[in-house]
């Protein structure tokens, strides 16, 4: 029999209705492939008390009939995600101490649809990088291996992409703010969506970027993926930006039927010194979406070339504000401070302390973007940008494009440690195509297509129209029926 | 534009973010490299483009105006470094 823990969402749920299975027994499955996978450092939180819980409380549930779709499923939590009584650190050590007295409206939503919390993931401080190198907890390792070196998961949600892609749990929480969920599964050879800004509720989620943040589902397949995302939407009066609309049954809407859609390839993302292969992974998921009887047309997105600086002005700006929270009174970390300090000594040096290097040069950034003499120079032109961004992408749609289809990342994974020496700028690039996304509020998802030559698993993505994901999720679906994508890494660890 | 160590030093205290001043040149270069990128910025024509305020056209939602929360002291300080006397401690602030 299959090791329970590599099941999908879809597979395990179907097995706990037909009675062949038990949420303890997946439960169990997944507490013991954490045990034995402490070398990806993807867990950093371990709850197995809850786990099997929560377990027990599902089975229950389940045997009564009629239990929610995720009930009984083990998953892991971003440690982004407030989650009651279980630290939450958001990767930093500004944080270290830390037991929320609430939880997130996403992670509760998913609880309370009797989910199974195994514990919470590793991820770049404040969701802030493009590697899971900036945690406070080290590196979380990509269980894809070709050579002697260790790959990054990507980040933010490095972990979270790490412990699914290694069958650690059967699905994950991940946050997106300019790629962070995307460009890890394209990393890991899973599947990521971020949906339309609005249809995840922000609420207890820590905060980087609020006009850009969305939580986000990380799976084994497209299916498991409307599964998930299905139970963690809805509206939240405690959100403002939460939108007030109904949730569809997206599982119902992937049909994977694409004959007659409109799919566009955007001139502006064949870059520069792109990666041969990638470039061929484009045309070959173009010729797939085409041979399923989707219309491939090309397009322009003009202004594609100044999302990330745009990015780079905004979310920091964003985050400086955020982050001015954490003066060491609240929650989370102190500074001890010095005879005669007072609390301005305390602010800074907490904050010193606290945060890492990126965190504290975001940190900064943002403050100058907003100070006095350059908040137009650089903030209100960079929101500007950002209005011609989305008019872009609002212009091919009202052309009848339904989803777009890019590249997800620049390259396949790369090594721990590569980018260490480079400039920061360097590092950004990875999300060059998955900020735009963000930028415009709409739902993106990154699907596992194929292989490199050195055995990497590489992603595409479908952007898709605001409040379409059942469509878009379609589309992924009809590519990763075409793809047949399977590979697995090897198990090393 | 170019960041000197003294905008670095100046941006950091408003940050409340301590810096050494022997770390402050590396501060300013990576500001500077970073802002150089941002620079990329002034290409575009941004006249009479109004800038975003909220990417979904949306209008935020009004509730009543009434306490639909509290009375929630203890869970509000439970992870306060430093909680006395149901109040937040900081040091001395006034002289």
């Amino acid at each position: 029999m299959t090791d329970l823990n590599t099941l999908g969402l879809a597979e395990a749920r179907d097995a706990l209705r037909a009675g062949s299975t038990t949420s303890k027994e997946l439960t169990a499955a997944c507490l013991k492939a954490i045990e034995g996978a402490g070398a990806l450092n993807a867990f950093v939180h371990h709850t197995p008390e809850i786990a099997m819980e929560q377990a027990a409380a599902a089975d229950a549930l389940i045997a009564e009939g009629d239990a929610p779709a995720m009930c009984g499923l083990p998953i892991g939590i971003k440690d982004l995600f407030c989650t009651k009584g279980v630290p939450s650190q958001a990767g930093s050590r500004i944080l270290e101490g830390f037991l929320p007295e609430y939880e997130s409206t996403v992670s509760g939503n998913l609880l309370g649809s009797g989910a199974v919390m195994l514990g919470k993931l590793n991820m770049d401080e404040f969701a802030m990088g493009s590697s899971n190198e900036t945690s406070v907890y080290g590196n979380a390792i990509n269980p894809w291996k070709v050579d002697e070196r260790q790959l990054t998961p990507g980040g933010s949600s490095g972990g979270s992409a790490a412990a699914v892609a290694a069958d650690l749990c059967l699905a994950a929480t991940g946050t997106d703010t300019g790629g962070s969920i995307r460009q890890p599964a394209a990393f890991t050879g899973t599947v990521g969506i971020k949906p339309t800004y609005g249809r995840c509720s922000r609420w207890g989620v820590v905060a980087f970027a609020s006009s850009l943040d969305q939580a986000g589902p990380m799976t084994k397949s497209v299916r498991d993926a409307a599964i998930m995302l299905e139970t963690m939407c809805g509206y939240d009066p405690k959100d403002s930006t939460s939108a007030d609309l109904a949730v569809p049954n997206f599982e119902a809407l992937m049909t994977g039927d694409i004959r007659g859609k409109k799919i566009g390839l955007p001139k502006e993302y064949r870059m520069d010194g792109m990666h041969a292969e990638i470039d061929k992974l484009w045309a070959d998921g173009a010729d797939m979406l085409r041979d399923a009887g989707a219309e491939i047309v090309n397009i322009s997105l003009p202004h594609t070339k100044y999302a990330l600086p745009a990015y780079y002005v905004i979310a920091p700006a964003e985050a400086s504000s955020n982050l001015a929270r954490y003066d060491g009174v609240r929650y989370g970390h102190r500074a001890t401070l010095d005879a005669g300090d007072g609390i301005t000594e305390m602010y800074e040096k907490t904050r010193a302390e606290g945060f890492g290097p990126e965190v504290q040069r975001r940190v900064m950034i943002g403050t100058y973007v907003l100070s006095a003499g350059f908040y137009d120079a650089y903030y209100n032109r960079a929101r500007r940008v950002r209005t011609l961004i989305k008019k872009d992408f609002e212009d091919v749609f009202a052309a009848g494009v339904d989803a777009i289809l890019t590249p997800a990342t620049p390259s396949s994974a790369f090594g721990l440690g590569e980018m260490t020496d480079v400039d920061p700028v360097q590092m950004y690039l990875n999300d060059v195509f998955t900020v735009t996304v963000n930028m415009a509020g709409l739902p993106g998802i990154s699907v596992p297509v194929g292989l490199d030559s050195k055995g990497l698993p590489m992603g595409l993505q479908l952007i898709g129209r605001p409040w379409e994901e059942g469509d878009l999720l379609s589309s992924a679906y009809a590519l990763e029926k075409a793809a047949g994508f399977v590979a697995k890494p090897t198990k090393w660890w | 534009m170019s960041i000197d160590t003294s905008t670095a030093a100046r941006v950091a205290k408003l940050a409340r973010i301590k810096v050494e001043d022997d770390a402050l040149p590396a501060l300013a270069a990576e500001f500077n490299n970073i802002l150089g990128f941002i620079e990329q910025l002034n290409e575009v024509d941004v006249d009479g483009v109004e800038p975003m305020t909220s990417v979904t056209p949306q209008r935020l939602k009004r509730r009543v105006d009434v306490v639909s929360d509290g009375s929630q002291q203890q869970a509000v300080l439970k992870n306060s470094p430093d909680a006395r006397e149901g109040f937040f401690a900081v040091p001395k602030v006034m002289e």
